[in-house]
């Protein structure tokens, strides 16, 4: 079992007017190896979830076990070790005013606090940069401020699989890029964590693809995970059944704006 | 002339020692380092009383960890304790006040007139030799060198990286593994031990302390940064870090061309107030200057109509 959550609760703005319950008493097992789709309304906890695992919050009650670990009460920059996160915003994960070899090599952590950048960590990098197919090995010394979103967010995936860690948690990565370059990322997303069979989540608002990548996917719904199919179920299942069995245990559309049905 | 170009030199070297310190604080970390003028003093009292105490030597490493221990105080505040990061430069500000003069047991102004200072010591050395004149300049341009060679290395290193990337995006430095608490407080005790640093030299060239030495320093050391950023700041790491002891030479070289203008001396800080505020506000008002065009075009042709 790479990651378990047991009865994970959390609750925002306990005890005024807008408290809100923003985890339910969500209990997930996810396997060694799983990618795992997550879909649901807005405010349904997606991000929540992935806060609560990231340790962007200590969450209210329950436990989390990262590979058997249990990491609950771990700050989020020591479980940073083995979990990887990208946000929809391709800002959020490199520094602009660093170049490219910079940004990495903070990534890519090796060495001790006083230890600077080799040729051979530079080789590394370049290498690494290659497989995007994006120039960005020749563009090294340049400020990340100066890439386009599509490109910082491609950076942002090789940083946060330098290292491959244990899950990677992926917080809709290409909803704020345009069609082409969120096709790219995504194709790319799906390359890499196949070849470094990485563990993985991905909230998309995407129907297609939460059922055409991965081999699981969980529906959320006011903090709880109200659907989970896999295997061949999951396989048979088709956009508007997926729509239909969220009606029937949600006993409410999953219609939102930014989903997108096709 | 010579002269009052000597000193120029000599006040643009030492306090371009602070001018590194706010660029590693101000430029790299991101943090406006209010307690700059406490810890100036704070520099200057701690290295005269070991001074005067017959140790001119020790008095730099002395004056210097009286400046780490203070930044680590800084950031101790503000990472640690919820304070946000100008109040606690502030309130490290103020507290420091009451510990410089009981540094100085009590008293406001100590006197190093017949002290051994490092700069004394560097002359006798020098004795014969047509350098003796020079002892100041020659001691604080070593100081200038090893700090701005210790500060460009340090940049390299993962700990350097990490301290420009809290600065810049601290949900990244999070992402890497490391903790940005850690690197302000590391940034801040750095930056600090420069700025104390810097007020020890200045104490011991003017041969006197009082406890007003420090005042104004982050506003006259903010200008020469601004000075040296207009100048080298689109450049690679090292012409940068060159740029704020140039930036410090050129305040200073202005500021000395205007004394000769009979402005009298106390404008200086009322000047750099100025610059500061000029620098900072130009490149603001030249963004907003089409948007205020447009309108007041737009107003003349409503008016037409």
């Amino acid at each position: 079992m790479m990651l378990e959550l047991r009865h994970v609760s959390k609750t925002f703005n306990r005890g005024t007017p807008d408290s809100h319950k923003a985890l339910d008493d969500v209990t997930l097992h996810v396997q060694a190896g799983d990618f795992i789709s997550v879909i649901g309304a807005n405010g349904a906890g997606k991000s929540t979830l992935f806060n609560a695992i990231a340790g962007s919050f200590i969450t209210d009650e329950g436990t989390i076990l990262l590979d058997g670990r249990d990491v609950t009460l771990l700050p989020e920059y020591k479980r940073a070790r083995e979990i990887g996160r990208l946000f929809q915003d391709p800002m959020r994960g490199t520094a602009p005013g660093m170049t490219v070899g910079e940004n990495l090599a903070l990534a890519a952590g090796h060495g001790g606090w006083l230890s600077s950048v080799s040729r051979k960590d530079k080789e590394l990098f370049r290498e690494r940069l290659a497989l995007l197919d994006m120039g960005l090995e020749d563009r090294m010394d340049q400020p990340v401020g100066l890439l386009s979103g599509g490109q910082r967010q491609a950076l942002t995936l090789t940083m946060a699989i330098f290292n491959p860690p244990k899950l990677l948690l992926l917080d809709e990565h290409t909803a704020a890029l345009d069609p082409g370059t969120a096709e790219k990322v995504l194709a790319l997303t799906e390359q890499i964590v196949r070849e470094h069979q990485l563990t993985c989540m991905m909230i998309t608002h995407n129907m297609r693809s939460a059922l055409a990548l991965g081999n699981r996917t969980i529906t959320m719904y006011r903090g709880r995970i109200v659907m989970d199919v896999s295997g061949e179920e999951r396989a048979r299942l088709t956009v508007p059944d997926l729509l239909e069995r969220f009606r029937q245990t949600a006993g409410q559309e999953l219609d939102n704006d930014r989903m997108l049905l096709i | 002339m010579l002269a009052l170009l000597q000193n120029t030199a000599e006040l643009g070297l030492i306090s371009s020692l602070t001018v590194l310190a706010l660029f590693l604080s101000y430029s790299m970390l991101n943090v406006c380092d209010l307690s700059t003028d406490g810890c100036f003093t704070l520099g200057a009292t701690v290295g005269a009383v070991v001074a005067l105490a017959g140790h001119p030597y020790l008095s730099l490493p002395a004056a210097m960890g009286a400046g780490v221990l203070s930044g680590f105080i800084t950031a101790l505040l503000q990472t640690k304790m919820g304070i946000n990061s100008l109040l606690s430069g502030i309130i490290v500000n103020t507290g420091l006040y009451s510990i410089n003069i009981a540094v100085m047991s009590g008293s406001s102004l100590l006197n190093m007139n017949k002290t051994e200072t490092v700069f004394t010591r560097v002359r006798d050395l020098l004795k014969g030799t047509p350098l003796s004149g020079w002892s100041v300049i020659l001691v604080a341009a070593a100081a200038v060198a090893l700090v701005a060679l210790f500060l460009g290395l340090f940049l390299r290193t993962r700990l350097g990286l990490a301290i420009r990337a809290t600065g810049n995006n601290p949900d990244m430095v999070r992402s890497s593994s490391i903790n940005p608490s850690f690197t302000t407080i590391v940034g801040l005790c750095v930056s600090n031990s420069f700025t104390a640093l810097s007020g020890c030299l200045l104490a011991q060239a003017n041969k006197s302390v009082y406890i007003d030495i420090g005042t104004g320093m982050v506003t006259v050391a903010l200008a020469s940064l601004l000075i040296g950023g207009a100048f080298l700041g689109r450049r690679r790491m090292p012409m940068r870090i060159l740029g704020m002891v140039l930036g410090a030479f050129i305040f200073r070289l202005v500021y000395t061309i205007a004394l000769r203008f009979n402005m009298p001396a106390f404008m200086l800080k009322l000047v750099s107030a100025v610059i500061v505020v000029a620098a900072i506000s130009i490149p603001y008002m030249k963004e907003q200057f089409p948007m205020l065009r447009r309108r007041m075009l737009h107003r003349r042709q409503r008016g037409r109509v």
